[in-house]
């Protein structure tokens, strides 16, 4: 039946499949005496079942921007939308059945069992006093299958590396099965392998179970060969297309001073200027 | 996962049972084993003996249990909801409130006046002025955090309430005569054998009603686990939450210091003890866990304060000490790792 689609009913279905979008959206700080306005006129879309990088410079305002999107801080202008419902028209409790984060935090407590964890994602669907249903053990298990974890599943969170920690903290995301999840620099702390497994992970999860990842990165180069679509952050403004078109436009070049490093567009990476 | 601790709790909980026997049957006056249970089924020929375990050792056991184990669970909850192993059940100030309503009673009684100060030094005086001061104090930190967002500074909050109430009590013992201060130092020392039945069911009420609010946190608690950020992204009220944890601990050891003292380290150490047996810190096994646990060890510290067969009660305050921190550094010690 979708041979014959016009151009008009391809973005209709593309509309359908949206889960985040903001107009016009402008983050930053504000109190009493001063608006500090860190990015204005902010226009992107999530789609179901995509992998988003966003990337930026040190102190751009990827994290503002992030909390923003979460609803942990008010934007100034502008609207986002969540599944085409106002973000600030969601209780706490449906926010937390669409929206799932991973935060770059120590974990308070070290001394749960990596299952005892994951479980904890299911806290939006458990009764008061959090027993778990069959159902939600289903669902645990899958996410500890895809994220292949079956080994350590009985381990304490203590005795883990970095880079397992981090697949338990994805996992956890996954467990709360929601549309979209929401990973602050996953990367952070990790060998040059685990950042490009975690990522690759995020790859195939996004492909997988159809769930929208958004996360914020500075491995550039990774995210570029990785991503369906790349949100990238600069002084001037936020731009936010394929990988492809960002190298074509010559956005990346835009990225950092010029003085250090360069982009070379014909492989997609940084380079130390000589 | 039940099958593993359901062992566990069994012996706890056979554990618990033998010293509650063991502390009635253990005080000053020897009484045979087998009149201990003729006495507490009422059926003992020796009156007086049955007086002592009725009346006295019975309701004195009964009020170990309730102290032990409601100091071990609020300390657990302020340790979780402060995310700080040093927390006990007196960091929102409970202890250092109860401590001024008790002092402006005793030591204040002489500025007073003389016929007003007989009247105040009664049990019962003391009992609503701890609670009373521990409430105030309460209140006063509440009020204040509503302000703060942040869960650490509810903690610094308390401490400096503390302080406060400190320097007021030291300013009232610079003026109270040696009686006066002697009286203020017994209640101190803490006691488990004051307790009427009577006052034991409304001490009842007030604990039942801080373990209802816990178990309704059970949920709230294991989310917190992660982190406030992580708490909130799972769709949990924050202040709510907070407010019912702090809430429940003020009941537990508002009323446990109205009416046996503040009685130091329990609240502390039991949480750490039962991590440390337990490998766990889901609340859904620590809860009950801790309970029997504080209860146990509490039943334990008051057997021996009462140095069996002598005549002499030490402080109960000192034993818990005595005990626990050394067992809390062995644990340590031996474990090598400090489990949270």
């Amino acid at each position: 039946m979708g041979f014959n689609r016009t151009e008009k009913e391809i973005v209709a279905e593309q509309k359908q499949h949206i889960i985040l979008e903001t107009q016009g959206l402008s983050i930053g700080y504000q109190s009493k005496k001063a608006t500090s306005v860190i990015a204005s006129d902010i226009n992107i879309a999530l789609y179901q079942g995509e992998l988003v990088g966003l990337v930026g410079a040190n102190g751009i305002g990827k994290s503002t921007l992030l909390r923003t999107l979460t609803n942990i801080q008010h934007p100034l202008d502008g609207s986002i939308a969540l599944k085409k419902e106002p973000l600030e028209n969601y209780s706490a409790m449906a926010l937390a059945k669409t929206m799932s984060l991973v935060l770059t935090e120590q974990l308070m407590s070290k001394n749960l069992s990596v299952f005892e964890l994951i479980a904890l994602g299911r806290q939006p669907y458990t009764n008061w006093v959090g027993n778990l249903s069959e159902n939600d053990i289903t669902i645990i298990n899958r996410s500890i299958d895809q994220t292949h974890l079956s080994d350590l599943k009985h381990r304490r969170c203590f005795e883990l590396s970095d880079g397992q920690l981090q697949k338990v903290m994805i996992a956890r995301a996954l467990a709360q099965d929601t549309n979209l999840i929401i990973l602050d620099e996953p990367t952070t702390h990790l060998d040059m392998y685990h950042k490009a497994y975690i990522l690759k992970l995020l790859q195939r999860l996004a492909k997988d179970t159809n769930k929208t990842i958004l996360f914020s990165s500075h491995e550039i180069d990774l995210a570029i060969q990785l991503c369906d679509s790349m949100i990238v952050m600069t002084n001037d403004q936020v731009i936010s297309d394929t990988p492809c078109n960002l190298i074509e436009r010559g956005i990346f070049e835009t990225l950092f001073p010029e003085d250090l490093i360069d982009f070379d567009k014909s492989t997609g990476r940084f380079r130390v200027k000589k | 996962m039940k099958t593993r601790y359901t062992y566990t709790f069994l012996t706890l909980s056979v554990v618990l049972v033998l010293c509650f026997f063991a502390n009635v049957s253990l005080g000053s006056v020897g009484i045979p084993i087998e009149e201990v249970f003729q006495s507490i089924l009422g059926t003992s020929t020796n009156e007086s003996w049955q007086y002592i375990i009725r009346d006295y050792r019975l309701p004195k056991a009964f009020t170990a249990i309730l102290v032990g184990s409601g100091l071990g669970i609020s300390g657990l909850l302020m340790q979780t909801l402060f995310r700080n192993p040093l927390a006990g059940p007196f960091v929102l100030g409970i202890s250092s409130g109860a401590s001024l309503g008790v002092a402006l009673v005793i030591l204040g009684a002489s500025i007073f006046g003389g016929a007003f100060s007989a009247l105040l030094v009664s049990k019962w005086s003391i009992v609503i002025a701890a609670s009373l001061g521990s409430f105030l104090v309460l209140l006063a930190v509440l009020l204040v955090s509503s302000k703060v967002r942040d869960t650490m500074a509810i903690l610094i909050i308390g401490l400096m309430f503390g302080s406060i109430t400190a320097a007021v009590v030291s300013v009232l013992s610079y003026f109270s005569s040696a009686e006066q201060l002697q009286q203020y130092i017994f209640w101190g020392f803490g006691s488990l054998g004051n307790l009427s039945w009577n006052e034991l069911f409304i001490f009842f009420g007030i604990y039942l009603l801080g373990l209802i609010l816990t178990s309704l946190s059970i949920k709230a608690l294991n989310t917190l686990l992660l982190g406030e950020n992580y708490a909130k992204s799972l769709g949990l009220n924050i202040k709510q939450s907070r407010l019912i944890i702090i809430i429940a601990t003020s009941l537990l050891a508002g009323t446990i210091t109205a009416f046996a003292g503040p009685i130091a380290f329990i609240g502390l150490a039991i949480p750490h003890m039962t991590r440390q047996l337990f490998h766990t810190s889901n609340h859904k096994i620590l809860l009950p866990a801790v309970f029997l646990f504080g209860a146990i060890i509490m039943l334990i510290c008051d057997s021996i304060a009462q140095l069996p067969t002598s005549d002499y009660t030490l402080p109960i305050n000192a034993i818990t000490s005595l005990i626990g921190a050394p067992v809390v550094v062995w644990l340590l010690v031996r474990k090598r790792k400090m489990i949270f």
